[in-house]
């Protein structure tokens, strides 16, 4: 299908951009990737007046570490943290969870601040950005604040974005040395959302407690959701076979998920059950490897 | 709506035209410019039997606006054979016995180009997960993976 008229706008600044949203509101979506907004427009689930199309804007597109962060542009292609030698090394629950994202040719074009902005529970990188404890900068008319990631989606496809407002960086705690982290999927087929994801960072101390733990659910839910009562339990453990069962349990029970074509609820609590478990063990094997 | 003009490079050559902004990249190869070489399959930027490159890169020419490409430089089926030489992975497809239908064929060699310019020797695995989102329904992808493999000696040869 063919996506409804509209007019075209090619800012070539943050602060034009802006200015456009403020004057049309409701009626202008930002295009960056474009791999969920065209699809929809073509669906006709979307029908903005105005495209906004951020790509001709400069200096939204970069991955930088630097006191005791990581800083990744809104713009970042998927591709490019695929192939970021810093994600490769230090952030393996990002690497594992690009590598599930969509396709390859799909990722060259898609954006990490779009998979966010996008408010969508199927997309991974809520999930991830959850366990990761990120935080995102956001730029609207009166300048920038900071969105940590929990206040980011309070409901189903809306984000904490005003309508004048751009997301423009994602902010994560570079991790300590003794970290590791796990993003595991099950999906029908490459490019398919998640029937179930969970992401888990965490790390722990040379006796094997942990000290921190984040875990996040994916597709189970109206909106990406923080497995609060699995990181309880483990936080300050030192876990055994019998207490990751547990947190397997947890999680499943933190989960919300629906019936649908991707399989029944139960199915859905019993993956998030035993992704869980599999994502801690994956984590913990990772953070002993990096101590 | 007022048309927009863009500028494209495609096989090497500049093409200036007014297009809608609505207007989808993969119409404007096969519709203003004849270039029918670029395939439409599943419309959905599922199956990449629409894949061509833009500067460099694999992109879904169904999912991308014509007005995102001006200015920008494109290569489809049509730019891959040289001065009449096909191009080694052109050649791997026949050889190998790459297709049965053909339809998935053009999609399947853009994505095959980039992956060997990143990986000029990947493994049948990394081939596999890298034509993912290319999808074939006839071959079971067996001699797609053995023709990307041809491509890729072949090249290597011609590097060294």
């Amino acid at each position: 299908m063919i996506p409804p008229s509209f007019e075209y706008l090619n800012p070539s600044q943050i602060s034009e951009a802006i200015a456009m949203l403020q004057k049309h509101g409701e009626e202008a979506k930002i295009l960056a990737g474009g791999h969920s907004l065209i699809p929809a427009m073509r669906l006709r689930l979307s029908e903005p007046n105005y495209l906004i199309d951020i790509n001709g804007i400069e200096g939204l597109d970069y991955i930088r570490e630097d006191g005791g962060q990581i800083r990744i542009g809104a713009l970042t292609r998927e591709t490019e943290l695929e192939e970021s030698e810093v994600i490769q090394e230090k952030y393996p629950l990002l690497l594992d969870t690009v590598k599930m994202i969509a396709d390859p040719s799909v990722r060259n074009l898609a954006t990490v601040g779009g998979n966010l902005a996008h408010g969508d529970p199927g997309n991974d990188h809520p999930a991830t950005m959850l366990a990761l404890r990120a935080v995102v900068e956001v730029e609207g008319p009166n300048g920038s604040r900071e969105i940590c990631i929990d206040d980011f989606f309070p409901d189903f496809f809306t984000t904490a974005l005003e309508p004048d407002e751009i997301l423009t960086e994602i902010r994560i705690p570079s991790p300590p040395p003794g970290s590791g982290g796990a993003y595991l999927k099950i999906e029908r087929k490459v490019g398919d959302y998640a029937a179930a994801a969970v992401a888990c960072q965490l790390n722990i101390d040379s006796t094997g407690t942990i000290q921190d733990i984040g875990i996040g659910l994916t597709n189970v839910g109206s909106i990406p959701i923080r497995a609060s009562s699995t990181e309880e339990l483990l936080k300050g453990k030192n876990p055994n076979d019998n207490m990751i069962e547990e947190a397997g349990r947890l999680s499943a029970a933190d989960s919300e998920p629906m019936d649908d074509l991707r399989g029944s609820a139960e199915y859905k609590r019993a993956l998030v059950d035993e992704l869980t478990q599999r994502a801690i063990k994956l984590s913990l094997q990772r953070a002993e490897g990096s101590r | 709506m007022s048309k927009y003009s863009v500028t494209i490079e495609i096989n090497g050559s500049n093409f200036t035209r007014e297009v809608d902004s609505r207007l989808l990249l993969v119409h404007f190869l096969r519709e203003d410019l004849q270039m029918t070489g670029t395939h439409i399959g599943c419309d959905t930027s599922h199956c990449g039997a629409c894949t061509v490159l833009m500067n460099g890169r694999s992109v879904k020419s169904c999912t991308l606006f014509t007005v995102q490409a001006n200015g920008k430089s494109l290569k489809t089926i049509e730019g891959m054979e040289n001065g009449g030489a096909l191009h080694p992975l052109q050649e791997g497809f026949h050889e190998e016995h790459g297709l049965q239908c053909g339809f998935c064929t053009p999609g399947m060699i853009m994505r095959g180009a980039e992956l060997l310019e990143k990986n000029p020797d990947p493994t049948e695995e990394e081939i596999r997960w890298g034509i993912s989102g290319n999808l074939c329904r006839c071959t079971g992808a067996v001699n797609i993976v053995k023709a990307i493999q041809y491509a890729a000696e072949k090249m290597q040869k011609e590097a060294a």
